[in-house]
């Protein structure tokens, strides 16, 4: 036991002692938070439409006007021809293009219908994607307040029209930052943690002050409760620091206990810092313990389901995710700050989380040798 | 017959099918200074790992400190002390955190640790640098702190890894100086070193080629053995017929 505190006192007299680790610790969550929340936003603004009309009309004109008063578009430019907007999506001056072809007043007015044509650059598949299904829905729109505007008693509409009123439960704005803010402060936590512990104790046996430790009487047990101890308390600090930010900067208070939020982080933290122990146990410089950890970084970041939904995953994907530690924490934490749940409804992610821990520290203690 | 601090018997390490120590017998007694000489590449560093606990053997027995090296390492870590060839104090803290530390993981008590702190920072003429971090002191002075260090807590033996690689010949002086209090005290003394004038200072040395010790004795009686005027003579002559490559 008083070895411990003379391996603790030590651990924090040189975490206090290196600039770079606070800076790391404090600054790094400060920036990302602040920053990354609005560069990382699903919806897409400001898409580059061309737009080739050759008809002229007022409904032309109309159509277009709606699309760039919807505040998704951006008019680029005004090709004359279809082989002229091609090239203006070439160079890159336009994401889609909007061919209205010559006739389309006349169709629309004697046969009720006309033809419209979209080409969408589809190399950023995801804004792609999504500027199609904005166009279309203004078009559709568009066709409706036409349709309105013609028949001049709803009650003999000859055709049928649905409506639906899509209500959001647990985030009714659909403020992305609700769910974004939360599950980026999972994703720093995770790094901080894994990060820290592995590239602290790699430092040691490339010092060689690890070997100096491995020839006294200290037991393992107590060398990883002193690595363990300090970095358990800076990752809490880092979390307050992160939820304060979530706080003050984007108004996030958890609907639910942040009690049930510190119970789950206390637990994930030992997780992730048993990652960090476990790693160490393999590396032997710490450029091996950074390559090591960004990779596992980059499968547990893009397959823990903050940019992507896991739901969607195929099924092999799935299972991944089920032994990624990011899943249980981004679902627990958005559950507990949009839903409210409390200890009973995380109980099972309580436990996966648990044996996580369980098998992470004592992989990483049975690993470590004092005796090569 | 006097007490044995070290017993070696047949200690062999293998890496692969590389054998570092082959098949080495040799005793220290309590209270000498025992030389443990080879060019790079011997296998000293490898045998004195295994000796202090840190190195598995392949075959063979030791005992140090009368604790069996298989079965009874961590008590063998109770009894030694150990310097590496790697600087093993912490640059990022203090002369005097440096020392609490290795001595508190000994589990030396507080009072111990303040009085004996005052006298090894006297001894070392560091009292002014005592709240100065390691790494702000020249090379020669942070090797005899860790070579303090190693023996705060009082070890039987203490293992010296080349610790004066590097330094200046009057710290190297004053280094042996501590060293020959320290053999006072009752403390045994292994140390490797490539400085054949440290070899002379030595009660007996042994000298290890591609693993194998080929001589062991007083100096003395080693230079009249190969009838050389001096150590490093002696040393010329052993290592001239090492088959391995240095590195």
């Amino acid at each position: 036991m008083r070895t411990l505190l003379f391996l603790l006192q030590k651990e924090f007299r040189q975490i206090f002692r290196d600039p770079s680790i606070l800076r790391l610790i404090f600054i790094m969550p400060v920036i990302q938070l602040v920053m990354l929340p609005f560069a990382a936003d699903y919806e897409i603004k400001n898409i580059q439409l061309a737009v080739t009309d050759n008809d002229h009309s007022a409904y032309s004109r109309l159509l277009v006007s709606k699309i760039t008063a919807s505040g998704y578009f951006k008019l680029s430019a005004l090709p004359g021809t279809e082989k002229q907007a091609l090239k203006v999506i070439e160079k890159d001056q336009a994401d889609m293009v909007l061919f209205i072809p010559a006739g389309f007043e006349k169709n629309l007015v004697k046969e009720g219908e006309a033809p419209l044509m979209i080409s969408t650059n589809a190399i950023n598949g995801v804004k792609g994607g999504l500027g199609n299904s904005y166009l279309q829905q203004i078009i559709r729109e568009f066709n409706q307040d036409i349709r309105a505007e013609w028949i001049q008693l709803p009650r003999f509409n000859p055709e049928v029209q649905l409506e639906t009123t899509v209500s959001n439960w647990y985030n009714p704005h659909m403020n992305y930052k609700l769910f974004m803010v939360p599950g980026i402060l999972v994703l720093l936590l995770t790094m901080v943690g894994a990060n820290l512990t592995a590239i602290n104790i790699v430092r040691e046996k490339e010092i060689g002050t690890i070997e100096q430790i491995n020839v006294t009487p200290v037991r393992k047990v107590h060398f990883i409760l002193g690595k363990l101890i300090p970095f358990w308390i800076l990752g809490i600090l880092v979390f307050t620091l992160g939820l304060l930010i979530a706080r003050v900067l984007y108004g996030i208070t958890p609907v639910g206990s942040p009690l049930t939020i510190y119970v789950f982080a206390a637990v994930y933290l030992l997780a992730v810092l048993g990652l960090g122990l476990l790693i160490s146990t393999y590396a032997h410089t710490q450029q091996q313990a950074m390559l090591i950890s960004f990779f596992l970084m980059m499968i547990f970041i893009l397959m823990g389901g903050l940019y992507t939904s896991i739901d969607s995953m195929p099924e092999w994907a799935k299972m991944i995710t089920r032994f990624n530690p990011v899943t249980y924490f981004i679902e627990v934490i958005r559950m507990v700050v949009l839903k409210g749940s409390g200890l009973a409804e995380i109980r099972g992610h309580l436990v996966v989380i648990s044996i996580f821990a369980l098998i992470l520290n004592a992989w990483a203690v049975l690993n470590y040798h004092k005796r090569s | 017959m006097r007490e044995k601090v070290i017993i070696a018997e047949k200690l062999t390490k293998r890496f692969g099918d590389f054998t570092a120590v082959d098949a080495i017998s040799f005793d220290v007694n309590k209270g000498e200074i025992f030389g443990f000489l080879g060019a790079n590449g011997a296998g000293k560093t490898t045998a004195m790992r295994m000796l202090s606990g840190l190195s598995l053997p392949t075959s063979g027995n030791a005992t140090v400190a009368g604790f069996d090296v298989y079965r009874e390492n961590e008590k063998i870590k109770r009894n030694i002390g150990y310097m590496s060839q790697k600087f093993s104090l912490y640059e990022d803290l203090t002369v005097r955190e440096n020392i609490r530390f290795y001595a508190g993981i000994y589990g030396k008590s507080s009072s111990f640790i303040r009085d004996k702190t005052t006298a090894v920072l006297q001894r070392l003429h560091l009292t002014g640098e005592a709240d100065k971090l390691v790494k702000s002191l020249p090379l020669g002075w942070k090797q005899k702190l860790a070579f303090s260090v190693a023996i705060f807590h009082e070890p039987r033996l203490v293992f010296l890894d080349e610790p004066t690689g590097g330094v200046d010949p009057v710290t190297r002086r004053e280094f042996w100086q501590l060293i020959y209090e320290a053999a006072a005290e009752g403390i045994t003394v292994f140390v490797t070193t490539h400085y054949m004038d440290e070899a002379e200072y030595c009660d007996r040395v042994s000298i290890m080629v591609d693993g194998r010790i080929d001589a062991l004795d007083s100096p003395s009686v080693l230079k009249q053995q190969f009838g050389a005027r001096s150590m490093d003579d002696v040393f010329l002559k052993l290592a001239r017929k090492a088959q391995r490559t240095a590195d």
